[in-house]
């Protein structure tokens, strides 16, 4: 579970989170949707510790994050995965090299252990076979692929996505979703999820949470967000025009 | 502005603080300075080959003109040749002309790792990326510019030879002579130690360039323009400073 508990966030002069409050729960897959610019990756980057918040507090199940020293939070950091919006590979790894870094560098497994803990995880996401490509040589899914795989090689307790399915096509962007279901239902871990992917709403959505200008605006599931009664809400779900069909279609 | 130079100090040492601090697992450490050394170091050996090598029959050239006296014997030609090489150019302006080649390099790396929040994914995993990415390069840079400083004062005296000995402006045999008169092997162990100085302050200035750019590949290109321009200004300082320490 991640609670986060009055968040406020500005650069320079200008409040990008304000009084933020929200809890997600484990074993689920939790959303953070909005418009561009309303502050949901600023709330994602916040809750990995990339952005410092000006007040308010992170919980990691009972941990205080924005209370934790350096090292400590170094060690929390081992828990966490997280998949970028543009993979955020390394360029001059191989894909099974990318995979193996975390290993490398915070375990003390042996070579044949590594090796089948990387094989596992390209196999787990169905990658076996391009261990030895470099990110260049991906496709925009695969990218993202080996990204889930580097993820959760270390079983992370919490994984973030930001807007994972950013760039792909529709058929691609469905397999990540289901992929990061099932490992978050597999490995029971809190999932938070960026996106403004409304089939992935309407896939993945267990928990969402919809940021507008900086603030929590409404939070619901997935059966909630069809009928809710929010302006703000309803203009961004169904702006698009295949959105707005399916709803009186659905009326 | 020199608000913002001051800044950029304090930011340096802080990152330095950072690059030197916390080294994850040495093993991995060992294996990035390796390919570092091959990427870094073995890749400039070439253009450093060609530039020493064409500065040395041309200061050989100069000299013998300027030089041209009965009064001034001949193996001193080999003697200015020896001395320009070994205590400014293969030290001073080789590091001046790697500040633009592995300068930029490690910049426009750096930024565009960090543009593409390669660098949040190393931080995410727990790992420190200052040290991750810069130690590595710092110690292969500062380990490998010594010995091509050595490799170019080796080349550039041999292409003095090969002009003196194709054009016959100098005896071969004078210019060998000059070559060994008042030779200190201290000047040898000044250049080296101007060569591994250069490295570093190449690398960490270059690193902090890239690993602070923000936005785009604009930006990416400018920390990379930043970085050979400061690793140069800081190159001439430095060079002035050790000479009147190790010279004087």
């Amino acid at each position: 579970m991640i609670r986060v508990e009055h968040i406020y966030k500005s650069f320079d002069s200008r409040t990008v989170l304000e009084d933020v409050s929200v809890e997600f729960e484990t074993g689920k897959t939790n959303l953070i949707i909005g418009r561009s610019g309303s502050g949901k990756t600023v709330l994602l980057k916040a809750m990995v510790g990339l952005h410092g918040v000006d007040s308010g507090s992170i919980y990691f199940d009972d941990v205080c994050y924005t209370e934790l020293d350096f090292e400590h939070r170094k060690e929390l950091r081992k828990q966490i995965g997280m998949i970028f919006q543009g993979g955020a590979l390394l360029d001059s790894s191989t894909v099974r090299e990318n995979v193996r870094l975390p290993l490398d560098l915070f375990t003390k497994m042996t070579e044949g252990e590594k090796r089948d803990r990387v094989d596992f995880c390209l196999e787990r996401v169905r990658l076996q076979g391009a261990d030895r490509l470099y990110p260049s040589e991906l496709s925009g899914g695969m990218v993202k692929r080996v990204a889930i795989a580097r993820a959760i090689v270390l079983n992370p307790r919490y994984l973030f996505c930001d807007e994972p399915n950013s760039g792909l096509d529709p058929q691609t962007s469905v397999v990540i979703d289901e992929l990061i279901r099932d490992i978050t239902r597999e490995y029971n871990i809190t999932t938070i999820i960026n996106t403004h992917d409304m089939n992935s709403v309407m896939e993945l959505g267990e928990k969402i949470v919809y940021i507008h200008e900086g603030r929590k605006w409404w939070e619901g599931t997935m059966d909630d967000i069809l009928n809710a009664e929010n302006k703000e809400l309803n203009d961004f779900v169904f702006a698009s025009a295949m959105a707005q069909r399916a709803k009186s279609v659905k009326r | 502005m020199i608000k913002k130079f001051f800044e950029d100090i304090g930011r340096y040492f802080m990152l330095m603080g950072k690059v030197f601090s916390h080294p994850e697992r040495l093993c991995v450490y060992s294996r990035r300075t390796i390919f570092e050394m091959e990427a870094l170091g073995f890749n400039s050996i070439a253009l450093t080959a060609i530039i020493s090598a064409f500065i040395g029959a041309v200061v050989v050239l100069q000299m013998a003109i300027t030089l041209e006296s009965a009064f001034i014997p001949d193996f001193m030609i080999g003697y200015s040749a020896r001395e320009v090489m070994v205590l400014e150019f293969s030290s001073t302006v080789v590091a001046l002309i790697l500040a633009g080649k592995v300068g930029s390099n490690i910049a426009s790396e750096i930024g565009t790792m960090r543009i593409t929040e390669q660098i949040d994914a190393l931080e995410i995993m727990g790992v420190n990326s200052a040290s991750y990415l810069i130690l590595p390069k710092v110690v292969a840079t500062v380990l490998f510019f010594p010995l091509l400083t050595l490799f170019s004062i080796i080349v550039g005296v041999v292409g003095g030879f090969a002009i003196a000995y194709l054009t016959g402006i100098i005896l071969p045999g004078d210019y060998i002579e000059g070559l060994f008169y008042c030779f200190e092997p201290d000047s040898i162990v000044y250049a080296m130690v101007k060569g591994a100085v250069f490295a570093f302050l190449i690398t960490t200035i270059s690193a902090y360039w890239g690993y602070y750019a923000k936005g785009n590949s604009l930006e990416v290109g400018r920390a990379s323009t930043h970085a050979v321009v400061a690793s140069s200004v800081a190159i001439m300082v430095f060079d002035l400073v050790l000479t009147q320490i190790m010279r004087a």
